[in-house]
């Protein structure tokens, strides 16, 4: 990655010689994994709907396994995109929904019912990582998630208590720049 | 040396890079002894920006000392000298710098042909800030080249700290110039849409313009609470309606003046419909940015009001209502900062005690602290409102 990133660099800029801690945590990392796996399982489930009904003995409901490959391909668009939790609350959802309909494929008369209880076995799975990816990335990134109090440097000055920004109090500010001249081209037209 | 370098959305890392070095006759470099993380970053954080590259160096309001001159600019600068740097790259003599219109400078955009394919006109150059605006390396690290750099500075006067005068680079000017872009009256009102760092220096700026009343829209506790301290009357559009709030507040005219200090990432939730639709397009890529605010101003402003938009906007919005900028006749003001042109004036206002923007600190940690600060500071977690670094 970083000779990549080298090689695009201009002549004289910067280059890469030690990759340093980032900003990306585990429950980052397992959230686009996840992100990445639903949009390769939606493709599959859209492009090659036969195999998914054979397998569990599904025959005819080649339009119902596309539509799930859709919602498949949405959640992990969502997952890998800045609201995660989005993408991976709604593919707990959509696991739901694919348990309960494989629970109606356990029927006694489908010989592909070891292949069912596998899949059902699956979902569980991964809706157990869908979960606790879920929770990770709350805990990660929630705004009311409580953080260590961050360090102040020795050398930065202290914290001011007041937050006015005016040192010389918030009557004598309101107006103090009259003063200044509004530049001919930033007057207002009307 | 240390740097932050981006490498992919939400991928930032304190890597080891090569030292800078001078390329051309007008370069300085200078040893940062601080820099910040601004809200813009975060759409870079985010990918919400075109051409950024894996290894880009971020940062774009930084300050230090020259450590190097180029021959060409050791009239202006020596070894020594604290500089501020402003994240508007000029050169200080194409027509547009002339005008005092740094931010559009001719000259410093490195990539222009780019540039100007995209946008019809190619910006100045930019400190961190994508392909598009130059690729020019960023401030978060332990140097810096700057560029053009004889007119590219803001000389420090002994006696002000680093955390009185860092942010000339980027957020005091922005905010003032948003603030003087209202042409403010003394019987104004002026509205502004976020308390983020760019929304608390509108707010002391208009506040020091003499506006008749000053109110600031957020929903966020800490912020509407520096807001406050800065003499604005504060709304929280999650408790209230932003639309009958501002008519009561202006006897139900409407704000004469307006500022957009939030931009291209509006707050998604269900009490503004409107962006959980630009959240879904924007996913799809069918929309760059979610306009909410602009939409709100455009349709609460008083006729013949003033838009002005500090907030950063990358591409394409929808159902923006202009026949009712058309009707209303409202003018819309924006741009990025024409940081230069405002510095001397508020240096001034610093020294004599008008404004102190250390105010808005909150978090100052080491630079290896940076990447994990994105997060913190994207999230709005421990209150955090604008984090310096020191490197």
């Amino acid at each position: 990655m970083s000779l990549l990133a080298n090689a695009t660099r201009r002549k004289g800029d910067p280059r890469i010689l030690r990759s340093g801690p980032g900003s990306l945590g585990a429950a980052d990392r397992l959230a686009r994994a996840i992100g990445w796996f639903s949009i390769g399982l939606g493709v599959v489930q859209m492009l090659a709907p036969r195999r998914v009904t054979r397998a569990l003995g599904l025959r005819g409901q080649e339009g119902l396994v596309r539509a799930y490959g859709a919602r498949e391909v949405a959640s992990g668009m969502l997952a890998l995109s800045v609201d995660p939790s989005v993408g991976l609350r709604s593919r707990i959802i959509g696991d739901a929904v694919d348990a309960a309909t494989l629970m109606a494929a356990l029927r006694p008369g489908n010989p592909k019912r070891d292949n069912v209880l596998l899949a059902l076995a699956m979902v569980a799975g991964v809706a157990a990582l869908d979960i606790l990816a879920d929770r990770a990335l709350q805990a990660r990134h929630g705004r009311e998630q409580a953080r260590a109090p961050r360090r102040t440097l020795p050398q930065a000055p202290p914290r001011a208590g007041d937050r006015s920004g005016f040192p010389q109090g918030l009557a004598q500010a309101r107006g103090a720049a009259r003063d200044f001249v509004v530049p001919h081209d930033f007057r207002r037209s009307f | 040396m240390r740097a932050l370098v981006w490498h992919g959305k939400e991928d930032i890392r304190c890597d080891t890079v090569s030292d800078p070095a001078i390329e051309d006759p007008r370069d300085a470099i200078i040893k940062v002894t601080s820099c910040a993380i601004c809200g813009s970053d975060l759409h870079l954080f985010h990918n919400m920006i075109p051409a950024m590259s894996p290894g880009d160096i971020m940062g774009h309001e930084t300050m230090g000392e020259v450590v190097e001159v180029g021959s060409a600019a050791k009239g202006s600068l020596k070894k020594g000298d604290r500089i501020v740097v402003p994240f508007t790259i000029n050169c200080g003599s194409c027509a547009q710098c002339k005008r005092g219109n740094f931010s559009v400078c001719e000259t410093s955009n490195r990539n222009k042909a780019m540039a100007d394919k995209v946008f019809g006109h190619a910006g100045a150059g930019l400190f961190g800030y994508s392909a598009l605006t130059g690729g020019y390396p960023g401030g978060q690290a332990e140097y810096l080249r700057v560029p053009f750099a004889d007119q590219t500075h803001i000389k420090v006067p002994d006696g002000l700290s680093d955390e009185q005068v860092l942010f000339l680079s980027d957020i005091l000017p922005t905010g003032w110039q948003a603030a003087v872009a209202c042409d403010i009256q003394p019987e104004d009102t002026v509205a502004i849409w976020g308390c983020g760092p760019v929304g608390q220096m509108a707010i002391r700026s208009a506040v020091l313009l003499g506006a008749k009343q000053v109110i600031a829209i957020d929903r966020l506790p800490e912020r509407l609470g520096m807001a406050a301290a800065g003499g604005a009357i504060t709304i929280n559009f999650e408790e209230d309606s932003v639309i009958e709030r501002l008519n009561e507040l202006t006897g139900g005219k409407g704000p004469e003046k307006c500022i957009d200090a939030v931009g291209m990432e509006s707050h998604v939730g269900l009490g503004q419909p409107d962006t959980l639709l630009d959240r879904a397009k924007q996913v799809v890529m069918l929309e760059n940015d979610r306009p909410h605010v602009l939409r709100e101003m455009i349709y609460v402003c008083r006729p013949a009001g003033i838009l002005s938009v500090p907030g950063v906007y990358s591409g394409l919005v929808d159902k923006l209502p202009f026949g009712l900028v058309m009707n209303k006749g409202l003018t819309i003001r924006t741009g990025q900062t024409h940081v230069k042109r405002w510095t001397d004036d508020l240096l001034r206002r610093i020294e004599d005690g008008q404004i102190d923007p250390s105010f808005v600190i909150t978090h100052t940690v080491g630079l290896e602290e940076g990447p994990e600060m994105y997060n913190i500071f994207r999230n709005k977690q421990d209150g955090c409102i604008k984090v310096v670094l020191k490197p």
